[in-house]
C-alpha cells in the first residue's frame, strides 16, 4: 500500500487580476477514494481542479500527485490522469469513434480500448454521429469516455453534469458508480449539485470564496451540530407579533427565510420534538399554512454556514 | 508495422484534421471553387474586348441655347459631315455617333452630345463623360482630367479625328500587332498571383483561425492534458494545410491550362520548392499570430491586419509598379510579393532555380523565424 496520498494539496493559493480564486486550500485524496468539491458558482472549484490537473500553477503552496510534483513529471502524470474540463468542445465534424480513436492514440492505445469505452459510456448507437450533432448528455458521456480511456489512476471531473437533464445526470452517475465498484481509481469531482456529492462521493469538501468551509464524510458533515438530522419546513397563515417570539425561542433555533416567509427547524427526533413545537404554536395562536418534513441535506449545512443556497 | 502507424499520434492527428477539413463544404468552395471562378471571371473580363464607348460633350457658345445648333461651327460641321445623327427620345439636345471599327484593338464608338457647361460638369462628375469639347474663336479646346487615362485616350482619338479631313482612314492606317501569345496576357499575370494569394489566405485563415478556435473551445487544453506530443499538434495542422494548398493550386493551374492555355514556361521542381517555401513562410506567420489569443474576434483582426495590406500592395491582381516609387522597395520585401513575383517569374518568364534562390531563402527564413518566435510564446492552456 502506498504510504502517501494519491493527491496531496498543501496550502495552495491562486489569484487572477481582480479575484483571489483560491485562498489557502489543503486537501488530500487516498487511493480509490471519491472526493467531491462542492460549492456554488465562483467558489474557486475549477481553479483548484485546474491546478491539480497541472493546467495552472499555484501562486503559493504545493501540489503532489502520487508523490510527484507537476514540474518535470508532466509526461508521467499525463499517463495516469484522466480528466474532463468544464465544457470542452471536441472537433465538430469527427464522429464519436474517430474522436475516441484520436485520444486513444495519444495514450498509445488501440481500437479495442475504444470499443470498450463506447460500451462503458453507452454510446453504441452514436458511434458514427458527428460530435456537433450530439446532445449535451451524449457529449458529456463522450468527454467522460475520453477521460476513462487510459484506465486512469486519478480521474478529475470538473462539473461533469452541469446543464444536463435529470435522466442524463443519472446515466453519468451510473457510469461513475460502476467505476467505483470495479476499479481503484481515485476521483475528484467538482459540482454545485449536493445530490451528486451525496450519492457518488465518500468524502465531501465544501468550499466557498476560495476557502474550505467544512469537510468530511456525508455522515460527519450532517452530524456536525449534534445529531439533528431531521428538518421541518413551515409557513404560517398569520405571521405577526407572535412570530418574533417563536423565532427567539432558544429551544428551536429557527432559521427564517424572509423572502419566502418560510421557517426551517432542525430536530433530532420527530417523536419528541414535534409535540413541543406544535404546542408552542398553539399557545402562541400561530396557525400553520404548510408543513414539510424531510432529511437534512448539504444545502441546509451550506445555508447554516453562509446564509446562502448552494445554487444561488 | 501498419498497426503501429495506424496508432501513431501524428498519423491520427493528420487523419483527424484532414477529415475535419473535407467535411466542411465551405472549405472546398472557398479553397478550390472560388479561386477558379475568380480566374475565370477576371480572365474573361480582361481578355475579350467589347466595343468601347467614349462620351464627349460639345459645349454651346455662351448665351446660345442648345436648340441653336450651329453655335459650334467647326465641330458641328464636322459631325454633320462624318457622324450619324442620333435622336434620343426625351432629349432635345443634338447627339451624334461615330463608329471607329477596329478588329484588332476592338471597336470604338464616340458619342457626342451638345450640352451647356453646367450640365457637362454634372455628367463629368458622375463619370458619364470622358471629354468636354468647346470652340472658341474657331479653335477647338478640350477639357478633361489629365490623370484619367481613359479621358486622355479619348482626347488623343478626338484630336486626331478633328485634325484629319478623312477620318475613316485613321482607324486602320497604323500597323498594330496584338500580343496574344501565352505569357503576356492579363490572365498570365493573374494566375500566379492567385496561387500566391491562395497560399497566404489558406495558411492565415485555415491555420491561424484553426488554432485560435481550438484554443477558445478548450480543445487545445484538453489535448495537451494527454501524453500528446505538442509539436505533433502543429506539424499535423500544417501538413494538412500544405497538402490542401497543393491540391488547390494544382487544380487552379490545371484549369487555367485547359481554359486559357497557360503553361509553366520555367522549371517545375523549382516552382514546387518555391511553393513549399511560401507555405512555410505563411505557416510560420500564422503560428506566430495565433500563438497567444483565444478570442476568435481578436484573431480575425490580426489576420486581417496581415492579409489586407498584402492583398492590396503585393501585385496579386495588378502590378505594384503603379504605386509611388518610394513604396516599391518596401512592397518588394513583403512575403506575398516575393512569392507572387517568384511564381510569376517561373510560370511566365521561364525562370529556374537560379532566379528564385533568394526568394526561396527569404521565405524559408521568414517562416522559421516566425515559427520559432510563435512557439516561444505559444499558449497551450
Amino acid at each position: 500500500m502506498n504510504s502517501f496520498p494519491v493527491i496531496d494539496v498543501r496550502d495552495v493559493y491562486k489569484s487572477f487580476k481582480s479575484v483571489d480564486a483560491v485562498k489557502g486550500i489543503d486537501m488530500h485524496v487516498d487511493r480509490g477514494q471519491f472526493v467531491a468539491v462542492l460549492g456554488p458558482n465562483g467558489a474557486g472549484k475549477t481553479t483548484l481542479v485546474e491546478m491539480i490537473e497541472g493546467i495552472r500553477k499555484p501562486d503559493k503552496g504545493e501540489i503532489q500527485i502520487m508523490g510527484k510534483k507537476w514540474k518535470g513529471n508532466e509526461d508521467e502524470l499525463h499517463q495516469i490522469i484522466g480528466l474532463s474540463l468544464q465544457e470542452t468542445k471536441f472537433i465538430d465534424k469527427l464522429n464519436v469513434r474517430e474522436t475516441l480513436r484520436l485520444f486513444a492514440g495519444f495514450f498509445g492505445l488501440g481500437g479495442e480500448r475504444v470499443e470498450e469505452i463506447i460500451q462503458i459510456v453507452g454510446l453504441e448507437d452514436k458511434i458514427k454521429s458527428w460530435v456537433v450533432n450530439l446532445s449535451g448528455g451524449q457529449r458529456q458521456k463522450l468527454a467522460l469516455g475520453i477521460a476513462l480511456l487510459n484506465k486512469p489512476k486519478i480521474l478529475l471531473l470538473d462539473e461533469p453534469t452541469t446543464g444536463l437533464d435529470p435522466a442524463a445526470r443519472q446515466e453519468v452517475w451510473t457510469i461513475l458508480r460502476k467505476l467505483r465498484d470495479k476499479s481503484e481509481t481515485s476521483l475528484i469531482l467538482t459540482t454545485h449539485y449536493m445530490e451528486e456529492a451525496e450519492r457518488l462521493c465518500d468524502f465531501i469538501i465544501i468550499i466557498d470564496k476560495g476557502k474550505i468551509l467544512k469537510q468530511g464524510t456525508l455522515e460527519q458533515l450532517l452530524n456536525g451540530d449534534g445529531s439533528k438530522r431531521k428538518v421541518l419546513e413551515f409557513t404560517l397563515d398569520n405571521p405577526g407579533s407572535s412570530t418574533e417570539k417563536l423565532l427567539n425561542d432558544s429551544r428551536f433555533r429557527i432559521k427564517w427565510e424572509g423572502e419566502n416567509e418560510k421557517g426551517i427547524v432542525e430536530f433530532a427526533s420527530w417523536e419528541e420534538d414535534i409535540p413541543v413545537f406544535m404546542s408552542f404554536l398553539k399557545k402562541s395562536e400561530l396557525r400553520l399554512k404548510n408543513l414539510e418534513f424531510r432529511k437534512k441535506t448539504l444545502d441546509d449545512l451550506f445555508i447554516s454556514l453562509t446564509g446562502r443556497h448552494l445554487n444561488d | 508495422m501498419i498497426r503501429k502507424i495506424a496508432n501513431h499520434q501524428l498519423y491520427l492527428l493528420i487523419l483527424s484534421y484532414f477529415k475535419e477539413m473535407i467535411r466542411e463544404p465551405g472549405i472546398l468552395f472557398w479553397g478550390i471553387a472560388f479561386p477558379i471562378l475568380m480566374s475565370l471571371g477576371l480572365g474573361v473580363a480582361f481578355t475579350r474586348k467589347s466595343d468601347v464607348v467614349r462620351k464627349v460633350a460639345v459645349i454651346n457658345q455662351p448665351g446660345l441655347e442648345a436648340s441653336q445648333p450651329h453655335a459650334n461651327l467647326k465641330i458641328i460641321d464636322f459631325l454633320d459631315k462624318h457622324a450619324v445623327r442620333d435622336t434620343v427620345p426625351g432629349n432635345e439636345n443634338l447627339t451624334y455617333r461615330i463608329n471607329l471599327p477596329d478588329d484588332k484593338m476592338g471597336n470604338t464608338i464616340l458619342l457626342f452630345q451638345q450640352t451647356g457647361w453646367n450640365e457637362a460638369m454634372v455628367l463629368l462628375k458622375r463619370g458619364n463623360l470622358n471629354v468636354v469639347m468647346e470652340e472658341k474663336n474657331g479653335k477647338i479646346s478640350y477639357h478633361f482630367d489629365p490623370l484619367n487615362p481613359d479621358a486622355q485616350l479619348t482626347y488623343l482619338r478626338l484630336s486626331k479625328l478633328f485634325g484629319n479631313e478623312n477620318p475613316e482612314i485613321i482607324a486602320n492606317n497604323d500597323h498594330v500587332e496584338p500580343l496574344t501569345l501565352s505569357g503576356t496576357r492579363y490572365i498570365d499575370f493573374l494566375v500566379p498571383g492567385l496561387i500566391a494569394m491562395g497560399v497566404m489566405m489558406s495558411c492565415m485563415w485555415g491555420l491561424s483561425y484553426g488554432i485560435i478556435e481550438k484554443r477558445s473551445k478548450k480543445l487545445l487544453r484538453r489535448m495537451v492534458a494527454t501524453p500528446m506530443k505538442k509539436s505533433y499538434f502543429l506539424i499535423a495542422l500544417i501538413t494538412v494545410r500544405v497538402g490542401m494548398n497543393f491540391i488547390e493550386s494544382g487544380l487552379l493551374l490545371l484549369f487555367s491550362w485547359i481554359v486559357f492555355g497557360i503553361t509553366i514556361q520555367g522549371n517545375l521542381p523549382s516552382l514546387i520548392l518555391l511553393f513549399i517555401a511560401g507555405n512555410i513562410a505563411f505557416a510560420g506567420i500564422a503560428v506566430f499570430i495565433s500563438s497567444h489569443t483565444s478570442s476568435t474576434e481578436v484573431g480575425n483582426g490580426f489576420i486581417n491586419a496581415i492579409v489586407m495590406p498584402m492583398m492590396v500592395l503585393s501585385g496579386v491582381f495588378f502590378s505594384y509598379h503603379n504605386f509611388p516609387d518610394w513604396s516599391i522597395t518596401f512592397i518588394q520585401k513583403l512575403p506575398l510579393t516575393i512569392l507572387a513575383d517568384g511564381i510569376r517569374s517561373i510560370i511566365i518568364e521561364g525562370a529556374g532555380y537560379k532566379e528564385v534562390t533568394i526568394a526561396f531563402i527569404i521565405l524559408i527564413t521568414t517562416g522559421v523565424v516566425f515559427f520559432i518566435a510563435g512557439l516561444k510564446i505559444f499558449k497551450w492552456h
